[in-house]
C-alpha cells in the first residue's frame, strides 16, 4: 500500500450557491451547445412525413430557449455572488488587476502549461490564470445573452427579451448576430474540453481534490500553502 | 382653367379612374399599411384634398430595378400615381426630358418647392472616386448633397440605397456607401429590398402623403408596417421548420413537397419583409413559395453573407465555403491533440510529483521505482 502523510487542511472553497451555479451552468451549456448545434445543422431524421404530425424541432428550439433564460438568470446570480460571496468567489478574482495576478499568471504558464519548472502554485480557490479564463468566458456569456436575446426578441413581446432588441441593427442585422452566436458556441465547446481535461490534470497533480471540490466544497490544502496564502492577503493589494 | 396645383384623385378623375378603383385602391394600401378601418377614409381624403407630391427621383450606382418593381405595383394606381404624376418632376427612366431640359426640371421643383419635396434615390454612391458615377457633369454625391439639402425627407429605394447592396460587397471597388451614410439631418427611409416589394413602395408613399410625416421606422431604418417580421417567421412553409422536415436537395421528395428551404441555404430566418405576406406581382407568389430559399436581400450586407446555398454564411479570411462549423472542428481537433500532447508530456515531466516526492519525515513505499 502506498501512502504518504502530508500535513493538510480542509478548505471550504466553493459555498453551496457557487456549486449550484457551477452544475447549473454545466448543464445549461451542454443544453444550449447540443440544441444550437441541432438548430444550425438540423439532421434528417423526417421524410415522408406532413408537418402535421411532427414538432420535433419546435421542442429543440424550444428546450433551446428555455436553457437560455436558465443560464441568463444563473449568470447573473453569480455576478451578484461575485460580490457577497466568500474570498475565492469575489469579482477580484477574476479581473486581473493587480501585480500578484499577472505574476501567477506567468508561474501557472511556466509550471502547468509549458511545464518548465517544478514549482508549486499556492492558490487556494483559481489561480490567476484560471480566473482571468473564466473572466474571458464571462465575457463570452454576454455576448452570447445578447446575441441570443437579440434574435430572439423579434418573435416576443416579452419585456426581458425586448431589452436586447437593439444589438441587432448595432450589428447590422440578424445575418451578423446569428453569425456571431453561432461560432462563440465553439468557444464554448472548446472551453468544456480544456475545462475539464484541467480538471483532470490538477487532480493528478496537486491532489487537492479539486474535482470532488465542486460536489462538496472542501479542498485539501497543505498547510504550509495556507500559510504564505493568510500572510500574501495581507500583502498583495499593496503591490 | 386647369387647377396649378391638383390634389390626386383630380388628376385620377382626369385620366378616367372610376371612383370605385379610387376606393378600392385607398382599401388595399389602408390594409397594407396595417391601418384600422377609419384610416380608409384618412387616405381618401388626403388624396382628395392634399396637392401632389413633388418628388425628385434619383438614379445613382444601381439596375433600375426598384423602378421595375414599382410598375409592377397590384393596383395599377399606385404606378400610375408616382410615375405619372408624382415622378413627372424627374426621374431619369421614365422622364422624356433630356440634357438641360431634365436639368432644369429637378432645379425647379427644388426652387419652386423648398422644404415640401421628397427626394427619392435608387441606388448606392461612390465615395471611392465620385468620377464613378456622374450625372451632368456632377457627381452622385454633388447631386444628392444639393437635392436634400432643402427636401422634407429621404426615401432610399431598395438594398442600394438603403445598404449599399452589391456594389458595396467586398471588396467594395467604388466605395459605395448608402444614402443614409452620407447625408445627415434629414429623415432618410429604408424601403429594403432588392427589389422592395412594389406594395412596400407604394405603402410608404401614400404614408408620407396621407399622414405628412415618416413612417415609425425599425433600428435599420425600415418602415415597421412593412419590416417588423422576419420572412421565416410569416412563411407558408413554417409548420414544415417546427416539424423538422427540410429540403436537402432541389430535387428530392422533400422539395416537391413543399418542406422547409432552411437547409438549403434559405435566409429567412435572418430577414425582415413583408415577402410571406404581401407576396409579389399581385399576390401570386413568392421567392419561397416558388421552391427557392430566401437570400435576403433586404438585409444588409447580403452579398457577403453567402453563399446563398449554404445554411451558415462563410467565414471572411477562411474562403467561401468554410463555415464556422467546419473551422470549429478544425479548432476542437487542434485542441484535443493539444490536450493528449499535455498528457503525454505531464506524465514524463512530472513524473516526480506524480509518483510522489517522499517528504521528509514521511515513508514511500515506492522509492525503488523512482
Amino acid at each position: 500500500m502506498r501512502n504518504r502523510s502530508v500535513p493538510l487542511r480542509e478548505v471550504h472553497v466553493w459555498e453551496m450557491p457557487v456549486r449550484v451555479y457551477h452544475w447549473v451552468n454545466a448543464l445549461c451549456v451542454t443544453t444550449l451547445c447540443i440544441t444550437g448545434y441541432i438548430i444550425g445543422d438540423p439532421p434528417a431524421l423526417m421524410k415522408g412525413s406532413e408537418a402535421y404530425f411532427n414538432y420535433w424541432f419546435g421542442t429543440v428550439r424550444f428546450i433551446h430557449f428555455v436553457s437560455a433564460f436558465l443560464f441568463f438568470f444563473n449568470f447573473i446570480f453569480r455576478t451578484y455572488w461575485g460580490f457577497t460571496g466568500n474570498e475565492f468567489s469575489r469579482w477580484y478574482n477574476f479581473i486581473p488587476l493587480k501585480r500578484c495576478q499577472w505574476k501567477e499568471m506567468l508561474d501557472v504558464i511556466k509550471v502547468d502549461v509549458l511545464q518548465v519548472t517544478n514549482k508549486k502554485i499556492d492558490s487556494i480557490g483559481h489561480n490567476s490564470l484560471a480566473s482571468f479564463i473564466y473572466f474571458i468566458t464571462f465575457l463570452i456569456f454576454l455576448l452570447q445573452c445578447l446575441t441570443g436575446f437579440g434574435m430572439y426578441a423579434a418573435m416576443s413581446n416579452a419585456f426581458l427579451p425586448k431589452l436586447f432588441a437593439w444589438i441587432v441593427p448595432f450589428l447590422g442585422g440578424d445575418m451578423n448576430v446569428r453569425q456571431i452566436h453561432h461560432i462563440l458556441m465553439w468557444g464554448f465547446i472548446l472551453f468544456a474540453f480544456v475545462h475539464i481535461y484541467l480538471v483532470f490534470y490538477h487532480d493528478y497533480i496537486e491532489r487537492r481534490g479539486v474535482t470532488s471540490s465542486m460536489i462538496g466544497g472542501w479542498k485539501f490544502i497543505e498547510e504550509d500553502v495556507i500559510e504564505r496564502h493568510d500572510q500574501k492577503t495581507d500583502e498583495c493589494p499593496k503591490d | 382653367m386647369e387647377n396649378q396645383n391638383p390634389s390626386f384623385y383630380e388628376e385620377l378623375k382626369g385620366r378616367g379612374v372610376s371612383r370605385r378603383d379610387f376606393l378600392k385602391f385607398c382599401t388595399t394600401m389602408a390594409a397594407f399599411l396595417g391601418l384600422e378601418a377609419s384610416g380608409v377614409g384618412q387616405i381618401v381624403k388626403a388624396f382628395e384634398t392634399k396637392p401632389r407630391l413633388p418628388v425628385i427621383w434619383f438614379h445613382f450606382q444601381e439596375c433600375t430595378c426598384c423602378s421595375e418593381s414599382f410598375i409592377r405595383a397590384s393596383h395599377p394606381i399606385v404606378a400610375d400615381i408616382v410615375l405619372n404624376k408624382i415622378s413627372l418632376d424627374y426621374q431619369e427612366t421614365l422622364m422624356a426630358a433630356s440634357g438641360t431640359a431634365a436639368e432644369d426640371a429637378y432645379k425647379a421643383v427644388m426652387a419652386k418647392y423648398p422644404g415640401e419635396y421628397i427626394v427619392m434615390v435608387e441606388g448606392s454612391i461612390p465615395t471611392e472616386n465620385e468620377a464613378y458615377c456622374c450625372i451632368g457633369g456632377r457627381s452622385a454625391l454633388q447631386i444628392l448633397e444639393e437635392a436634400v439639402k432643402n427636401c422634407k425627407a429621404v426615401v432610399a429605394w431598395g438594398n442600394c440605397a438603403s445598404a449599399g447592396c452589391v456594389q458595396a460587397a467586398s471588396p467594395n471597388p467604388t466605395g459605395a456607401k448608402p444614402v443614409h451614410k452620407v447625408i445627415s439631418g434629414k429623415p432618410v427611409i429604408n424601403v429594403q429590398g432588392c427589389p422592395p416589394i412594389a406594395d412596400v413602395m407604394a405603402g410608404v408613399v401614400v404614408h408620407l402623403l396621407t399622414f405628412d410625416r415618416i413612417p415609425q421606422l425599425d433600428g435599420l431604418g425600415r418602415p415597421q408596417a412593412f419590416y417588423s417580421r422576419r420572412v421565416h417567421d410569416t412563411c407558408y412553409r413554417r409548420a414544415n421548420f417546427d416539424a423538422g422536415l427540410f429540403v436537402e436537395s432541389f430535387d428530392d421528395e422533400g422539395a416537391k413537397r413543399g418542406y422547409c428551404l432552411y437547409k438549403m441555404g434559405c435566409k429567412g430566418p435572418v430577414t425582415y419583409n413583408s415577402c410571406g405576406i404581401i407576396k409579389w406581382n399581385d399576390g401570386v407568389s413568392y421567392p419561397i413559395q416558388s421552391g427557392h430559399p430566401c437570400i435576403g436581400c433586404s438585409e444588409e450586407g447580403f452579398w457577403d453573407n453567402g453563399p446563398f446555398y449554404q445554411h451558415l454564411p462563410g467565414v471572411a479570411g477562411f474562403g467561401i465555403e468554410t463555415t464556422a462549423d467546419k473551422i470549429g472542428v478544425g479548432l476542437g481537433i487542434a485542441t484535443a491533440v493539444g490536450i493528449a500532447g499535455h498528457a503525454i508530456v505531464t506524465n514524463i515531466r512530472k513524473r516526480k510529483e506524480i509518483i510522489n516526492e517522499p517528504e521528509e519525515g514521511s515513508k514511500v513505499e515506492t522509492t525503488k521505482e523512482l
